[in-house]
């Protein structure tokens, strides 16, 4: 016993190192689990003040940029809303039955605090938290485009899995022809995403839209992802390599909205208990 | 000239906020990274024990990955870097040994012993950043570019710090 002591003692060094690499690999795999509520990032409080003060700085420098991206966001919003009323007008269609479908989604205002854009895995961090009813696993959008999803939250931030992030994938779909895929991020070119899986019968051209599927009720249907740029085939490949341009300039991100979808435990419960829990 | 611990511990935050607030904006070519806390711990007073420098590479690290939302990415590299240098240190030294109280800077043992003590360990933490964040060796070139650009980058903010201190001194 006292030369085991002995042993450790001498080596104090070597096995402190690997304690500590023990730990932060551990904490490196925990972090890497998908969606959960964690203190040790951007949502803390402390670090959120930090980079919000910050950034509150830098906004100074483009506060013109961000108020007429905004100015132009209402004014398609009110164009959009003045045309699907006239066409409900005219189909007479103004009282839609089910009150659930029509509120299925709210929208969450939020202002991104901090972003990056070149790493492997990058996030997000906005200043809206639960305390407005953001939780783990909502869709974010921007007028553009989609963002990402909620990774963890705090009482007044939270922090999001950008799109540009290797571990992210959203079901989407080829707008003209309907068929389905994943976007998933490379890590190389901040403006291009993979749309896999999309099968050899299917004829993607460049410049087809790609939109989210609204498959897993995460999104809503129909946002904007971006726009086929490449298109490849392989001699022997099951599926098309498709290279898709983001509709969204994720280093321009200054506003954001996180989708509250109200049907999503209903669609989710349901799934679950006719196909079991998915891996 | 060996710092007192007082001011190696404001030193600890000035690098933490620098890196975090300033340099987590600044990537050249969407590839260079200026990961410049590293060089808390290659500065740190030679006699630093072992343990000492883990830690403090560990507590850095762990500061710097709040921020950038990489919980143990940060820190396992600083680590690895803590537990390496010191062996480093005792394999480049010169036949007479290092004098109590240097420091491991450019003023004190010159450029060129500063330039083969500092570009393996910033390269070793590098490596093991960038390809723990990659998750794997799929992207091998792309990646093995990142780290050397970001060397290149890191190194060269260094040594202008190291020259600025170097005028400082002499005056």
């Amino acid at each position: 016993m006292e030369r085991l002591l002995k042993f450790i003692f001498e080596y104090r060094a070597f096995f402190t190192f690997l304690l500590l690499e023990l730990l932060c690999a551990w904490m490196l795999i925990e972090n890497n689990q998908y969606q959960s509520t964690r203190y040790f990032n951007t949502s803390n409080k402390l670090a959120a003040n930090i980079i919000s003060t910050s950034q509150s700085i830098k906004e100074y420098f483009s506060l013109r940029d961000i108020n007429s991206e905004l100015a132009n966001e209402n004014a398609a919003l009110r164009k959009k809303l003045e045309q699907r009323n006239q066409i409900l007008y005219s189909l007479e269609l103004n009282q839609i039955k089910d009150p659930t479908i029509v509120n299925r989604f709210d929208f969450i205002s939020a202002k991104v605090i901090n972003n990056s854009t070149q790493l492997y895995k990058n996030f997000i961090t906005i200043n809206r938290g639960k305390a407005y009813g953001v939780e783990p696993g909502m869709a974010v959008i921007s007028n553009e485009g989609a963002v990402g999803k909620v990774k963890s939250v705090s009482e007044h931030y939270s922090v999001i899995i950008s799109l540009l992030n290797i571990d992210d994938q959203v079901s989407s779909k080829i707008k003209r022809t309907g068929h389905f895929g994943t976007v998933q991020w490379d890590g190389s070119d901040s403006k291009l995403i993979d749309l896999k899986y999309i099968p050899r019968h299917v004829m993607p051209l460049v410049g087809d839209t790609v939109v989210t599927s609204g498959f897993n009720a995460v999104f809503p249907d129909g946002i904007m992802i971006g726009i086929i740029k490449k298109v490849k085939l392989s001699e022997e490949a099951p599926f098309y390599q498709l290279k898709v341009e983001l509709s969204q300039d994720f280093g321009k991100l200054s506003f954001v909205e996180v989708v509250k979808s109200n049907l999503k435990v209903e669609q989710d419960s349901l799934e679950v208990k006719t196909k079991g829990i998915p891996k | 000239m060996i710092r007192s611990g007082l001011v190696q511990f404001f030193l600890f935050f000035i690098y933490a906020l620098v890196q975090v607030l300033l340099l987590k904006n600044v990537v050249l070519f969407n590839t260079a990274f200026c990961l410049l806390y590293v060089a808390f711990i290659l500065l740190l007073p030679i006699e630093t024990n072992n343990l000492l420098l883990m830690l403090a590479g560990f507590l850095l690290g762990f500061t710097i990955d709040i921020f950038y939302d990489s919980l143990g990415l940060h820190a396992f590299s600083l680590v690895l870097v803590g537990y390496v240098r010191n062996f480093w240190l005792a394999t480049i030294t010169p036949q007479s040994g290092y004098d109590s109280g240097v420091e491991p800077t450019l003023s004190d043992n010159g450029l060129q012993w500063f330039l083969v003590y500092s570009i393996p360990l910033i390269f070793i933490h590098h490596f093991t950043l960038f390809f723990v964040e990659a998750a794997g060796f799929s992207m091998f070139w792309f990646t093995m570019l990142k780290i050397i650009t970001s060397l290149l980058f890191t190194l060269t903010v260094v040594l202008i710090l190291q020259y600025v201190g170097l005028d400082r001194r002499r005056r």
